[in-house]
């Protein structure tokens, strides 16, 4: 039986604990926050220079899979997109499908000054932003950026998980 | 048997790319499937085509150079060499033979950084997920290299027309030389995993089959070319930097298959590590930018941050670079890691490329992979797109 007279104890901004039961007082948004942001899963989608650096960042010596971020092929099966690189207008539409295919809740990384602006590339065949055709969450400067920056750009993308209100509600 | 005569069989058209994870980047191929065999490839380019050709014409030679990193991305500084290498040759300047050694030390170590993300991309796709992480252990060694010489891990600019923008230090030699020791034992580590692997035997031996004479035909060149049985090599034939001064060998495969392929390369490794050996043992100390050219030789960054005049100078260079060129055209080849990579420079005389076309061994490679893929099965094409070692950027341009 659990003592009904011991008070709770606050562990962080918002979660309870009771002592003696296996029990945790907190908000529904805060454990679906929390749930999403330790695994997100973005899309293998490389298309040009930062692909390699998104590479290098999953592969051995950086290894994302200690964020919880395993790379999907499939995007019926992501929760986020790392735009890596110069997006053309002959890609854009396949962005957007691929983007379109993904499941809610869904976010966007534009990885890359290609992506977030369309870099030295001011050509006729190159799109200015990703932006200009996807709601980008975090944009990540450098050409390419390194593979510490693109982490960087996941965790705060991770800090904007936790700060959403009711994203798991028709209601919101 | 009778109903056996009726049934009718329809051939199948998938659609293979631009977003799939083994297409190297943003390729799209049009397969046409009888049940599990291919009948038909329709390679489709174009996907990443950011108008550098275009681009160039409106910027001065030096401005150039760093759209040429972005062309292959693997290894941009066998790009910037090749690049440079070409206005060098318009301009006629004659670079150090300490700056020679050091863009072959560093042309052969992204050599080495190229065939290892090939090793681990083209394994992957067959299935082989360990050799990736195994070859990525290595990479991240070679772009510290890069961090140390340059500031940058991919997009390195760092040849300059007329040698190199910055010398080597002490440490960057001693490192680089630690890792060309120990990376034959690394190779053997990846041989080891793969070389008799049934699986990686059964998805390559026979796979892709080119005669030496197809793959002439074809335009093909690299290793892809050499794993034919064709000893071409443009380093050996048309030697540029140092290329002429020390000892390699060119390995030439036999029978022409995405294994044989996988042969040539990895020994190209080892090649590489005995050239970079030679070029650290028989560095000639010196200047690391040519006299002939002082429109190109930028001041150094110290002076430009302090002095007046310097800075003006510098973005007197960076602008408006040299006024005149010499008239003319020519092609400049080199052996980049994915083959033959040309650039032809037409000048009308002034300080700008009046056209700047970039011969890309990526581009022609995959013109080649219809030949490839029909009449294969569906699994093949991953191989043989891994074989083919193309890249997109490259390719497309």
């Amino acid at each position: 039986m659990i003592d009904t007279c011991v008070s709770l104890i606050d562990v962080e901004e918002g979660i309870k604990i009771i002592p003696g039961a296996d029990v945790i007082i907190t908000q529904l948004d805060k454990l679906i926050n929390w749930g999403r942001k330790s695994s997100l899963w973005p899309m293998t989608f490389g298309l040009a220079c930062c692909a390699i650096e998104m590479m290098s960042t999953g592969a051995s010596h950086y290894d994302l899979d200690r964020f919880g971020i395993i790379f999907r092929a499939s995007p019926r099966q992501a929760d986020c997109i790392i735009v890596a690189g110069t997006v053309t207008k002959k890609m854009a539409p396949v962005v957007r499908k691929v983007y379109d295919q993904m499941p809610e809740p869904k976010y966007v990384i534009a990885m890359g000054s290609c992506a977030c602006t369309g870099n030295v590339y001011r050509t006729y065949s190159v799109v200015q932003g990703c932006d200009t055709f996807l709601p980008v969450d975090v944009y990540i400067p450098g050409c390419p950026p390194r593979p510490e920056a693109l982490m960087q750009g996941i965790i705060k993308l991770q800090e904007i998980i936790s700060k959403e209100k009711m994203r798991w509600t028709p209601l919101r | 048997m009778e109903q056996e005569e009726d049934l009718k069989t329809r051939h199948m058209v998938i659609n293979m790319g631009p977003q799939h994870p083994s297409t190297h980047g943003v390729l799209r191929l049009k397969l046409e499937l009888d049940g599990e065999t291919v009948v038909k490839c329709t390679p489709y380019v174009g996907y990443l085509h950011r108008g550098t050709e275009k681009l160039a014409e409106s910027m001065t030679y030096l401005q150039v150079i760093p759209l040429t990193d972005r062309l292959d991305y693997i290894s941009s500084m066998t790009n910037n060499i090749g690049y440079c290498l070409a206005v060098e040759r318009l301009f006629e300047i004659e670079v150090p033979l300490r700056a020679k050694y050091i863009r072959t030390l560093v042309g052969e170590l992204s050599r080495i950084s190229s065939h290892l993300l090939w090793l681990a991309t083209h394994a992957l796709d067959i299935g082989a997920m360990t050799v990736f992480l195994y070859a990525f252990r290595e990479r991240e060694r070679i772009l510290d290299l890069f961090e140390l010489l340059t500031g940058a891990r991919l997009t390195v600019t760092y040849p300059r027309i007329g040698g190199v923008k910055s010398d080597v230090n002490q440490e960057f030699i001693d490192t680089a030389y630690a890792f060309a020791e120990e990376f034959p034992s690394r190779v053997q580590e990846y041989e080891t995993l793969i070389d008799v692997n049934r699986i990686w035997l059964k998805r390559t031996v026979g796979v892709g089959i080119l005669s030496a004479e197809e793959a002439i035909n074809w335009g093909l060149s690299g290793a892809t070319l050499r794993g034919s049985g064709v000893n071409y090599d443009v380093r050996k034939r048309f030697p540029y930097d140092a290329y002429d001064l020390v000892e390699f060998d060119v390995p030439i495969g036999k029978n022409g298959d995405v294994y044989d392929r996988y042969l040539c390369r990895v020994e190209e490794l080892r090649q590489s590590v005995r050239i970079i050996k030679q070029c650290i043992e028989a560095l000639p100390r010196g200047p690391i930018m040519s006299p002939d050219a002082p429109k190109f030789t930028l001041p150094a960054k110290d002076k430009v941050l302090g002095d007046m005049e310097s800075l003006i100078h510098h973005f007197m260079l960076i602008t408006k670079g040299p006024m005149t060129a010499p008239k003319g055209q020519l092609y400049v080849a080199i052996e980049a890691p994915k083959g033959e990579l040309g650039y032809y420079i037409v000048s009308d005389g002034t300080g700008k490329p009046y056209r700047m076309r970039i011969r890309s061994p990526s581009f022609v490679h995959v013109s080649a992979l219809p030949r490839l893929c029909e009449g294969r099965l569906l699994a093949d094409v991953v191989a043989n797109i891994g074989t083919i070692d193309v890249v997109l950027g490259e390719c497309d341009r």
